[in-house]
């Protein structure tokens, strides 16, 4: 019951929140740049008028590859705020990004093409540490169910710090933020012209947006997840805290950061995922 | 139940040596089909009688002197055969692995101290399963396998026509595969492990090319290694524990012949530093490829590991096997993203499926085993398809480099979608391969072991980019594409089919094998069985498994009914009028050619190969000198 209710809780304010967090994000953006920014809700209009625009595709498949995307990047989101199994989770985005990498090659356009390309290197780069991270949550509390995560008796951080450190630090890919922004980015003005989403427009470029806002939420989620714990109500409070802190602190790098070439994202990212969540693992198991 | 056995072994030999001497093709077409149906039907009647009987295991042929004097007879005729090809062939340290091992084996036989009686033959749920395996995919490609020849010769005419010795060594590998499954006394093993080594030689050099003499000769003297590894842990056996049963060997964990055969099992399974051998494979026609990376010689390799796993648990040669599969699982996994040509991605592929089968066998708990049997399945089914596949693409297209398959769903739908299944199958969840390595996981995180968790980590992450990278050249679409002429053949067709249907089915129904087969296999093995699948998680995998079947499915049949306005794809505007020209700097236009990204800097075989085979070298010579001079002092 509890479980339909936060589903249900998901599926109706994850897509208005994660509109809400990218609209703060050009706002702050807007003014660490010295310009005014759109309105807050601007997301939300630019969802409706690319909803509102013609339907134009190069390839037919396009679309039941995008709509399989965002089902996919949902249901993520639903498993996991219904307490399931933690892997399964990353598994379902694993596949969900697999469609997005589909969509956006199946055109045979050089920009998506290459787009594709750079970001199954981001996903070769951040797929370890998305599944360290479940493999520490298990050690932590014994468990990979969600729901049985949050009733650790104390919060998992203090056993995983490690994996956060390495969480966070893929998130930066995960976001789209610059540095590691290599596949796609918010300004269609870069070198790849949007990369995946290069040959996306109107209702299908509306639904991959919708679709980062829901995995947005659910990032957001993991993250949170270092930090609830059922026994103690302030946990949850802290937990909003960091997420939003987190946030910002994705704004704030992507801001003030260039974005580097894939050999970088990807060596450093396995380079920390190593170091960080090898070495926590490994004390992990030592005293457990 | 006791008749079907010596048939079931018997019959594919029998099968072999006719083939062997009929020189009408005709016939020899027939005789395939047939043969091939009358092995599954065989091991299918095996099932069923064995079922019927209660599914308990049954072992028996205590008395067998006249069988083992074939053997050895046997044994000394593949020994001279070895000696005749390398004399001729000049690999003279061939001979010496060769000798040593079969007259080490044939003293114990016919000089050695007399051991007590123990049964030769053991059916239980593994063997049954093996059985089963060998039975229907190897009978599927020796179907296909007719049909592909005809192809083969029709187009690489500078090959002497020995489409009959091919035939022959196939069912000879059958036959060998089921007794090596079937036998519980460490010498018939041992026999039917040679038959293997030496049919696969025979296979890859059938084009008997300076390259195919070469790399058959490799994968000989790796086996023979092998091999001699094998031989002397049954001499160790005999003279010390006076026992040649490989069930004895394992409940009571004798360690130092536990190790020589994990060894031995380990270059069948071609783990670092024995891979090379598996990838040289390739130069044989695809029909070799498909039986050796799928239901045969890599699987008698793991087959040997699985057996061992419980004597492996939590010991330095458990340890040892472990680190090889995780290691090799790592870095095959990578090497397959530096890699074009089709069937070299799915060597790799397979070396590192094996790997992570032996990491499983290594840790030796219910779980691993639980999650290493059903990859073994999976993996069977799903590798023979896609090297079915490719071989067939590669006889339309007269290529097999992944970049010559942009638009094959367009130019070959029916090849390209056996592909996708089976790509699909390798990598995404919810699908068999996935699962199982999923469980893998979750018991190399409870049996506490950091470094296999590393290891499955990242190997999947490079797991992913290569498969998906493969998929995208499939379904990536330009307008324009050359028509392509399908040459597939009915049989070949036939066999692929039954393959795609097997591997959706086995998606379907694996909750179902988990109860019926892993399970009681894992209370054979272990005493007691374990729930590896919890009823929540089994619910959403089906959940995920409709939903990634019917979801998708669905909606692209929706998407013919939406209306949409279809244009060319973003080229800076320099698109000559479609999606495949652009206009270049002097104005004329010119083909756009997208490649997949291979870094071989970073990837490529010569960057992490011989490191690789060179790290586990050492690390394999040293835990077997500690492991055995452990054991005699």
């Amino acid at each position: 019951m509890k479980a339909a209710v936060s589903v249900i809780l998901y599926l109706i304010f994850a897509p208005l929140l994660g509109g809400l967090l990218d609209g703060l994000d050009r706002k702050i953006s807007a003014r660490m740049q010295g310009r005014t920014g759109p309105s807050v809700l601007q997301p939300f209009y630019d969802v409706i008028k690319l909803f509102h625009k013609q339907s134009l595709m190069v390839y037919r498949p396009q679309f039941f590859l995008v709509v399989s995307y965002l089902f996919f990047v949902i249901f993520t989101g639903a498993l996991f705020f219904a307490g399931c199994d933690l892997l399964m989770c990353f598994f379902a985005l694993a596949a969900a990004a697999m469609f997005l990498v589909l969509a956006s090659c199946s055109t045979h356009s050089p920009y998506s093409s290459m787009g594709s390309q750079r970001e199954l290197i981001q996903m070769m780069s951040y797929e370890p540490m998305v599944l360290l991270t479940a493999v520490g949550f298990y050690l932590a509390t014994g468990s990979f169910r969600t729901d049985e995560i949050v009733q650790s008796a104390v919060s998992p951080i203090l056993y995983m710090p490690g994996f956060f450190i390495g969480f966070v630090y893929i998130l930066t890919i995960k976001m789209r933020k610059s540095p590691f922004d290599l596949s796609t980015s918010h300004h269609a003005h870069q070198e790849l012209v949007k990369g995946v989403t290069a040959e996306l427009v109107g209702d299908l470029l509306a639904a991959t947006t919708i679709a980062e806002w829901y995995e947005n939420i659910f990032l957001l989620g993991v993250i949170a997840l270092f930090f609830c714990n059922s026994s103690t109500p302030w946990s949850y409070v802290a937990a909003v805290i960091v997420c939003l802190f987190c946030y910002f602190l994705e704004i704030l790098i992507d801001n003030t950061s260039a974005r580097v070439k894939w050999n970088v994202v990807f060596a450093s990212s396995w380079i920390v995922s190593f170091l960080a969540g090898g070495i926590n693992l490994l004390v992990l198991d030592l005293v457990r | 139940m006791f008749a079907l056995i010596p048939a079931l072994v018997c019959f594919p030999f029998l099968v072999a040596a006719f083939l062997a001497v009929n020189k009408n093709e005709r016939l020899r077409r027939y005789v395939v089909y047939g043969a091939s149906f009358v092995v599954m039907i065989l091991a299918l009647a095996l099932l069923v009688l064995w079922l019927m009987s209660g599914a308990q295991a049954v072992s028996f042929y205590t008395d067998t002197h006249l069988i083992n004097l074939l053997m050895v007879v046997g044994e000394l005729f593949l020994m001279g055969l070895v000696i005749q090809l390398s004399l001729r062939h000049r690999k003279y340290p061939v001979i010496l692995l060769s000798v040593a091992q079969t007259l080490l084996l044939v003293w114990l036989e016919l000089f050695g101290p007399s051991v007590p009686k123990t049964t030769h033959i053991l059916l239980d749920h593994f063997s049954m399963l093996m059985c089963i395996i060998v039975a229907v995919v190897g009978g599927l490609i020796c179907i296909y396998a007719v049909g592909y020849m005809n192809g083969y010769h029709h187009h690489h005419t500078e090959f002497r026509d020995r489409r009959s010795f091919f035939v022959a060594m196939l069912f000879l590998f059958l036959g060998a595969m089921f007794g090596l499954v079937l036998s519980s006394n460490l010498l018939w093993l041992d026999f039917f492990w040679e038959i293997t080594s030496i049919s696969s030689f025979l296979l890859i050099g059938y084009t008997r090319t300076e390259e195919a003499i070469h790399n058959s000769f490799r994968a000989l003297w790796m086996n023979l290694l092998g091999g001699l590894g094998f031989a002397v842990a049954i001499a160790f056996c005999v003279l010390k524990y006076h026992t040649t049963s490989l069930q004895d060997v394992v409940s009571y964990q004798l360690l130092i012949p536990v190790a020589l055969l994990a060894f031995a099992g380990l270059t069948k399974s071609a783990q670092l530093p024995f891979s090379t051998w598996l990838l040289g494979a390739m130069v044989a026609p695809t029909p070799t490829s498909a039986l050796l990376h799928s239901a045969t010689m890599v699987k008698a390799g793991v087959y040997l590991l699985i057996r061992l796993a419980p004597a492996m648990h939590d010991n330095l040669v458990g340890y040892m096997v472990a680190f090889i599969g995780g290691f090799t699982f790592f870095v095959a996994s990578m090497i397959a993203i530096s890699q074009s040509d089709g069937k070299k991605v799915l060597a790799y592929s397979t070396i590192s499926n094996l790997g992570l089968i032996t990491a499983c066998a290594g840790v030796g708990l219910p779980e691993t085993i639980w999650a290493a049997i059903l990859l073994v399945i999976f993996h069977a089914v799903s590798k023979s398809m896609l090297f079915q596949g490719v071989g067939a693409v590669e006889n339309s297209l007269y290529s097999r480099d992944i970049e010559d398959m942009q638009s094959l769903i367009l130019r070959l739908p029916k090849l390209a979608y056996i592909l996708i299944v089976g790509i699909l199958g390798m990598f995404v969840a919810p699908f068999g391969m996935l699962i199982s390595k999923w469980a893998a996981l979750k018991a190399f995180v409870d049996a506490n072991n950091t470094m296999l968790i590393l290891f499955i980590a990242f190997g999947s992450a490079t797991t992913m980019f290569y498969w998906t990278k493969w998929l995208c050249k499939l379904v990536s679409v330009c307008k324009v594409v050359q028509p392509v002429k399908d040459v597939t053949k009915k049989n070949e067709y036939f066999s692929l089919f039954i393959h795609a249907i097997l591997v959706i089915g086995l998606c379907l129904l694996f909750p179902i094998m988990s109860i019926f087969i892993v399970e009681p296999l894992l209370s054979e093995m272990f005493g007691y069985t374990v729930t590896v699948l919890s009823a929540g998680n089994l619910y959403i995998m089906i959940i995920m498994l409709l939903s990634v079947i019917i979801f998708p499915s669905v909606a692209y049949l929706f998407s013919e009914h939406v209306h949409k306005k279809y244009v060319i794809s973003y080229m800076n505007g320099a698109n000559v009028g479609d999606n495949t020209n652009f206009v270049d700097a002097h104005g004329k236009p010119r083909e756009l050619i997208l490649s997949n990204w291979y870094m071989t800097d970073i990837f490529g075989e010569q960057k992490l190969l011989i490191p690789g085979q060179i790290l586990s070298a050492v690390v394999l010579l040293i835990l077997l000198c500690l492991i055995v001079g452990g054991g005699l002092l």
